[in-house]
């Protein structure tokens, strides 16, 4: 048996249908995004922890130049070592047909195919190179479709200065390289860096590393920590050539992944309080004005003996349903997006299964927050029902009391029309209400504010770091660092217009108790290709004696000009080198340290020496000449920036990114929502009046002004208030979108927020039409025979 | 089809329908009426019996479904709303009986409202000074009695000099002693400013101070009757 007032709450969220979807939907729209980026971020971490554990992904890895294998045995008597590996590292070209460019490529010793050996292969398709067959490779499958290879394809590649040609037998995955990133470059792109692997004779021979090794990787045993090993196995190495060795945290592919999986999680915090603040706010105006028109059904029930408790909680069902709704709708959607998006991630990493985790704990806490937001706005409201006497509330209430509001601005409201002086007593009568609505508006704007700077913010790090940043056309990385007449070789090719050494080191950064592992950039001391540049994007002149960092890498740190690092350079002597930071450089891609150049190679206690250099050519034989550089002896890699910059455009259009236009899309649909609902409420509040104007022979456009004029100066109030908030949630987006690849900037800049401010313009526009159009439907008989 | 200048109001055949098949309600089922210049008419009859609705169609507040209006020789029923809301603006006065008056504006502001878009309306202080308000026009709505109320959306109906006021159960919310006073002014307006006055009541006895009387029943006009002498509205039995 239902009770007739439960019955009434049903038909009042009928009647207000429209109302109760739109809080519902941003509601669940807060809870969707909740739902769906922790679920995004627990499958993602169990499927990589799963995908880790099952191919026995390596917890340490340490190249160095050469050792013999018995020093293996060593590694593995270290404590906190559970398994030692060596294998041979060698770096190669490939050549492939109808490509002009050649692409780098590495070529690794197959590990056995045991389930014990560290960094296991998963065959995709096809089989291991027969034993005894040297020609015979497994390419990584990434690579290999990105070229359209398979099986049974010939590889041609240059492997230590020999031309070699394999028939490819199988395609592989491996957690190792979920991304692969060309040398010299920072996004990782599939198609232009290639992984072999091949049986550990042949690519012995191939670099003369018979009975040898050039890169340890280790499995720490449960429980061990990795600092103390990693210190120990450079204490071992060190005769070895070693060049330091980094945790699994440091590891290129993974810290990739790890850095997407955190973005999502940011995302997870940042955005949902927002939705709910808003359905707060909706809930809060909406009940208000549902109590407002039911005073004499409450003081009947009051009347009838009903108590405070169960009328109140009639109405805190209503606010509750509508919640639940929202909740049970956004967890649904959360759910069916997360699974679709998991999907798309699980593509995008690579990863070859999917373990889906639900976290019931978002689903909880979703409907916990959803619930509470909406009681807030709810309970303010339900004070007013205990309040109603019974007697009072049956009569008609009383009209309005607008003579405190009357006495403000008197003097002004002499020389303005009634209708004028009606929209402004509105607005002074309820200053609390009327914030309330500034303050929705606001956060509304604030999202759209927030999600179009963040949009420009892509775009700007893009053209940061390959127009403003990088002028160069094309990138030549050397097989090791060379001297001034490389160079001068390289200048005399023709099409080369311009060239600029620089020389990368590998360095430990120290400061305090952050490190990072990453490389000190050698630049000339007036580069005209390659700049460090400050916010205004001018020119930061170079310096011997300290480090210029990327403000990436000074977050990191935790470093301030002024501070010394600690900088341990990994080649050489290995020296440690102890600079103050001499500046701060904006830096979009990257986390990039710079020295002048010669200071980095006396560091080194050597002469002239390059790794890079920087080209402009003549945009004709653009192709011609990398072609010619990458086929040079003492040359590892020719890359064009249009196709590093197409990478890294791929790459923030394709992962976390895309997140951008999805929020971008909600922000707008909560904006117009805020708004709409703000104008609908102002109506139903104002039909009695509107009707009167009509009665009068106000026509429309008149009667829109009194009701629309109020939502005006609303809304232009909040434009500027939404614009701080916008900054605020800018700061929090922007962070999570960044990460050491490249950053997205929390710039604030004029034309974003304007284009928000013309998103809730064009909401209020539509609003407006929308109600003007109720406005003209309306019977205004109906409504002015009613009591209010 | 007569046209008649002379008339405020001339209707022929008149019926409103709400509603389609059988759910349709009959509100007005063929009414044909006069309605001379100058003149007070009362419509009187049971809820429901269709009064208001020839009310709200004489005042451009609503279409027949059928028939002819004529106000003044021009046809109301085949305005446009742009033209029925210029009638409304230009001719006609509106009381009702929960009286709709801005909370937000004082009395005399309420009036000015009229007075600000009508062509030659009167000073909005003379209006109030009609009803009886003059000391009270700084007051807010919320600081007015009912009768009280009732008088400023009188003045504000007035203020514009229609040439029609409409009232719709002008006295239905109020006591005798204020109901007397409100309907007083109805008369003084009718008789000092020529405007024509048509009242939709349920109170038989208000019929007494009116040159017509039109008696509805079942969406037809059932009886009309003219008084040879109007009642005073002190005399009106409550």
């Amino acid at each position: 048996m239902v009770s007739p007032l439960d019955r009434k709450l049903l038909r009042d969220l009928w009647a207000a249908k429209g109302q109760v979807a739109a809080i519902a939907a941003v509601i669940a729209v807060g809870v969707m995004v909740l739902v769906m980026f922790t679920g995004l971020v627990l499958s993602l971490d169990e499927t990589r922890r799963a995908y880790y554990e099952r191919h026995g992904l390596a917890d340490v890895f340490a190249p160095l130049e050469r050792a013999p294998r018995a020093v293996l045995d060593d590694l593995a008597e270290l404590p906190g070592v559970a398994r030692a590996e060596g294998r041979i590292r060698g770096a190669g070209r490939i050549d492939l047909p109808g490509r002009a460019l050649p692409v780098q490529a590495v070529a690794l010793s197959l590990p056995q195919d045991t389930p014990a050996a560290l960094n296991g292969l998963r065959l995709a398709e096809g089989s291991r190179p027969a034993p005894g067959r040297n020609d015979e490779v497994l390419v990584l499958e990434s690579f290999a479709r990105a070229n359209g290879l398979g099986p049974g394809d010939r590889l041609s590649a240059t492997m230590n200065g020999t031309r070699r040609s394999f028939v490819i037998v199988g395609l592989a995955q491996s957690p190792e390289f979920l991304y692969t990133t060309p040398p010299g470059e920072l996004a990782p792109d599939d198609a232009r860096f290639g992984v072999i692997w091949m049986p550990h004779k042949a690519v012995a021979a191939l670099y003369d590393m018979e009975g040898a090794f050039n890169e340890a990787i280790l499995s720490l045993q449960r429980g061990a920590r990795a600092p103390p090993v990693l210190d120990a196995v450079d204490r071992l190495l060190e005769p070895y050539g070693g060049q330091g060795a980094y945790p699994l945290a440091e590891q290129t592919s993974n810290r990739f992944v790890s850095e997407e999986i955190r973005g999502l999680e940011m995302m997870s915090r940042a955005v949902p309080p927002a939705f709910l603040a808003i359905a707060a706010f909706l809930l809060y105006i909406v009940v208000w004005r549902m109590v407002q028109a039911e005073r004499e059904e409450i003081g009947l029930l009051k009347a009838f003996g009903y108590t405070d408790a169960e009328v109140a909680g009639h109405y805190a069902k209503f606010v509750l349903a509508i919640a639940l709704a929202g909740a049970l709708l956004g967890a649904l959607a959360g759910l069916a997006l997360g699974r679709a998006t998991v999907s798309l991630y699980i593509q995008y990493f690579k990863f070859p299964f999917l373990v889906f985790r639900l976290d019931p704990a978002a689903v909880v806490l979703g409907g916990t927050v959803s619930v509470a937001a909406a009681a807030t706005g709810g309970l303010v409201v339900l004070r007013q029902v205990f309040r109603l006497q019974p007697a009072e509330a049956m009569r008609p209430p009383a009209p309005p009391d607008y003579s405190r509001a009357g006495r403000i601005g008197a003097g002004l409201a002499a020389r303005l029309d009634q209708p004028t002086r009606m929209v402004l007593r509105r607005l002074t009568r309820q200053p609390l209400r009327m914030g309330g609505a500034v303050a929705g508006i606001a956060v509304g704007m604030g999202l759209c504010a927030a999600m179009i700077t963040i949009h420009a913010g892509f775009e700007r790090t893009v053209r940061l770091g390959f127009e403003v940043v990088n002028r160069s056309d094309v990138t030549v990385t050397f097989t090791h660092p060379l001297s001034e007449a490389a160079l001068y070789r390289i200048a005399r090719m023709e099409g080369v217009r311009a060239v600029e050494p620089q020389r990368h080191v590998p360095v430990a950064f120290r400061h305090g108790l952050e490190t990072h592992r990453g490389a000190i950039s050698g630049l000339v001391e007036r580069p005209e290709l390659f700049r460090a540049l400050d916010e205004e994007e001018r020119a930061v002149p170079l310096r011997a004696d300290g480090l210029v960092l990327g403000d990436a890498l000074a977050d990191i740190l935790g470093a301030a000009p002024g501070d010394v690092i600690e900088a341990e350079l990994r080649e050489g002597a290995r020296p440690v080198l102890r600079l103050p930071v001499a500046a701060v450089a904006a830096s979009a891609i990257g986390t990039p340290a710079y020295l002048e150049l010669s200071a980095l190679n006396r560091a080194l206690g050597e002469g002239f020496r390059a790794s890079d250099a920087l080209l402009t050519v003549d945009a004709a034989q653009s192709d011609a000449l990398v072609q010619a550089l990458a086929e040079m002896p003492f040359v590892a890699g020719a890359s064009s920036k249009a196709e590093a910059r197409a990478a890294l455009q791929e790459l923030m259009d394709s992962g976390m990114g895309t997140m951008r236009f999805i929020n971008m899309a909600l922000a707008f649909i909560v904006a117009f929502g805020v708004v709409y609902n703000a104008a609908r409420i102002a109506y139903a509040e104002r039909a009695r009046d509107l009707a009167s104007l009509s009665v009068m022979g106000f026509s429309r456009g008149e009667v829109t002004f009194v009701l629309l004029g109020e939502l005006v100066v609303v809304t232009l109030l909040a434009l500027p208030i939404g614009s701080a908030v916008g900054y605020g949630l800018t700061l929090v987006i922007a962070a999570a979108f960044s990460n050491e690849l490249y950053q997205v900037q929390a710039l604030f800049s004029a034309a974003s927020h304007g284009y928000a401010a013309l998103v809730v313009l064009a909401a209020l526009l539509v609003s407006g039409l929308l109600v003007r159009r109720d406005i003209a439907r309306a019977d205004i008989l109906a409504v002015l025979k009613t009591r209010e | 089809m007569s046209a008649d200048p002379e008339l405020a109001y001339d209707a022929r055949g008149v019926t409103r329908v709400y509603g389609e098949g059988r759910a349709a309600v009959h509100a007005l089922r063929g009414v044909d009426l006069e309605i001379p210049k100058g003149e007070m008419a009362v419509l009187l009859g049971p809820s429901g019996s269709g009064k208001s609705t020839l009310l709200n169609i004489l005042g451009g507040l609503d279409r027949p479904s059928e028939g002819e209006v004529f106000f003044e020789g021009r046809a109301l029923h085949e305005m446009s709303d742009r033209d029925l809301t210029r009638y409304r603006r230009d001719h006609v006065g509106f009381v009702f009986q929960f009286y709709n008056l801005m909370p937000s504006l004082t009395a005399e502001e309420n009036v000015e409202l009229v007075t600000e878009i009508a062509r030659d309306p009167l000073d909005p202080g003379e209006a109030l000074g009609l009803v009886g308000l003059s000391e009270r026009r700084e007051h807010f709505i919320s600081q007015l009695s009912g009768g009280e109320q009732q008088r400023v959306a009188i003045a504000r109906a007035v203020a514009k000099r229609p040439d029609v006021l409409f009232c719709d159960e002008p006295t239905g919310a109020l006591d005798s002693t204020t109901g007397r006073a409100v309907l007083r002014v109805l008369r003084d307006v009718n008789a000092r400013l020529g405007t024509t006055v048509l009242i939709v009541t349920h109170a038989a006895a208000t019929a007494a101070m009116a040159d017509l009387v039109l008696h509805f029943h079942d969406g037809r006009i059932a009886e009309r009757t003219r008084n040879a002498e109007k009642a005073d509205p002190e005399e009106i039995e409550w």
